[in-house]
């Protein structure tokens, strides 16, 4: 029967929750790897086996594990992410040349193709691949070599490239998004990178509309329309349909459009969620009140949903990689909170069951669908 | 034979449970012994010093005979006590909260 595979990174460690097709009743193993940040954890889709997990903390530096058995063991591999020549500067956040430091994985993305191809967006913002499992990786430096790499600002996060988006049908099409500059395509595998924001607009750098220094979170498609893109800007909430070329703010109805997790429901590719949040710096739901907002039309028309989240006294967060759905039918969406919730819903939204109450502050949920 | 003390999380890594031992000849140095540590558990590359730089990541300290030697260079020669085997050379997660 099938089932899901929900892995959970904290800042104090893994938790791998599983569950049936029905998704009423979880299994939940950990904490994996107790003590460090878990920054994100992703299994291969060409083998579910295969997992690929960023560990790391302040003290012992960054650690890369993998697990073949679908995290029940695992094996440290290669932890060295040297960038490729002399890395030189990118700006501090008051403006001052900075020398690029690597800091930590925020993102791995498995190849559709290969177990042993993963690629790894790290901070400060670059892109790693390995093409054996983890054991060596090398920089694709033409991204953090792309013109405007020398002016890249971190966010309050740190500058970190957070979103690798592989297109489905394009080998040599890829998107990878960084806070604070903005969203990058290449169109030839990786050696050259151009940013794709027109149609940004961002009140908090000189020029608002630039091409390059937005604060961009999270970018999602649904793999069925794959020039279709959406995503959760600082402020605003984005749509491209033209593979990033251009893009329209498709924030709508939403109570605020800031935000750090967007992503598509699996079989409607018009069908969205967002979690609005509080800011400037307050970063909590808007009037205490836990909504995730689905819209049916790809933007502009948002329904609030509600049952079964708190609707008083809530103050939590949600990050932008602490979302995520399965394939099932219907289609189950995942969050977890800064308050260490984790929310299931197994009616592509209707309805919602806290699966945990009391983790770690959640910084990744990523769900598997088990065959 | 030099006994080493590693942080739990550390431990946990190189798969052992108490002191880790290393035959190393006299004299030594810290980095031949951090050298002889990381050949015994490749794991345990870049998470006590750099990859690179070799240079001691911030948050660990290395601590023998009572004695901080984080700042002793790295071809420091080690203790007597530790050559011996009579004092451990500690490898130690700062204090730091968190």
């Amino acid at each position: 029967m099938a089932g899901v595979r929900l892995m959970v990174g904290t800042v104090k460690g893994a938790f791998i929750l599983t569950s049936d097709g029905k998704r009423a009743d979880w299994q939940v193993e950990g904490p994996i790897f107790g003590g460090w940040e878990m920054y994100h954890l992703k299994a291969s889709p060409a083998d579910p086996n295969r997992v690929y997990a960023s560990q790391s903390t302040s003290w012992f530096g960054q650690l890369v594990q993998r697990s073949d058995d679908g995290g029940k063991t695992w094996q440290p591999v290669g932890n060295q992410f040297q960038y490729e020549g002399v890395p030189g500067t990118h700006k501090w956040y008051d403006g001052s040349p900075h020398p690029w430091e690597f800091a930590r994985v925020w993102h791995f993305e498995p190849s559709a193709g290969d177990p042993d191809v993963v690629y790894a967006g790290v901070e400060d913002a670059g892109l790693f691949y390995s093409a054996d499992g983890g054991l060596n990786w090398q920089e694709l430096p033409g991204l953090r070599g792309q013109e405007s790499g020398g002016s890249w600002q971190p966010g309050a996060g740190g500058m970190c490239l957070h979103t690798i988006v592989l297109h489905p049908t394009i080998p040599e099409r890829m998107f990878a998004a960084i806070s604070a500059a903005g969203v990058f395509r290449t169109d030839d595998g990786a050696k050259t990178w151009r940013p794709v924001n027109k149609g940004l607009r961002s009140e908090q750098i000189p020029d608002p509309t630039a091409e390059v220094g937005h604060c961009v979170h999270r970018v999602a498609l649904h793999p069925s329309r794959p020039d279709v893109l959406f995503m959760q800007k600082h402020w605003d909430v984005m749509r491209s349909d033209d593979g990033g070329d251009s893009w329209q703010e498709v924030s709508g109805n939403l109570p605020t459009d800031f935000g750090f997790t967007i992503d598509v429901h699996a079989h409607e590719p018009e069908t969205i969620y967002v979690v609005p949040i509080k800011s400037d710096s307050e970063h909590y739901p808007p009037e205490g009140r836990l909504r995730v907002y689905r819209s049916r039309t790809g933007g502009n028309d948002w329904e609030p949903l509600t049952s079964g989240l708190p609707q008083s006294n809530c103050y939590v967060n949600v990050l932008r990689e602490a979302m995520s759905v399965d394939s099932l039918e219907p289609c189950g969406v995942y969050f977890g909170t800064t308050g260490g919730q984790v929310y299931a819903s197994a009616d592509a939204g209707d309805t919602w069951n806290p699966i945990l109450r009391d983790l770690p502050r959640v910084l990744s949920v990523e769900a598997q669908t088990l065959p | 034979m030099i006994r080493v003390v590693l942080p739990a999380h550390l431990r946990t890594l190189a798969n052992v449970s108490g002191e880790v031992e290393l035959d190393l000849s006299c004299p030594a140095t810290m980095a031949d012994l951090l050298d002889a540590l990381e050949d015994r558990y490749p794991q345990l590359r870049g998470t006590i010093r750099d990859h690179v730089t070799r240079k001691r990541r911030a948050f660990v300290r290395f601590f023998a005979c009572e004695e901080d030697l984080s700042f002793e260079a790295e071809d420091s020669e080690l203790p007597d006590p530790v050559l011996r085997g009579v004092e451990p050379f500690c490898i130690v997660g700062a204090m730091a909260g968190g």
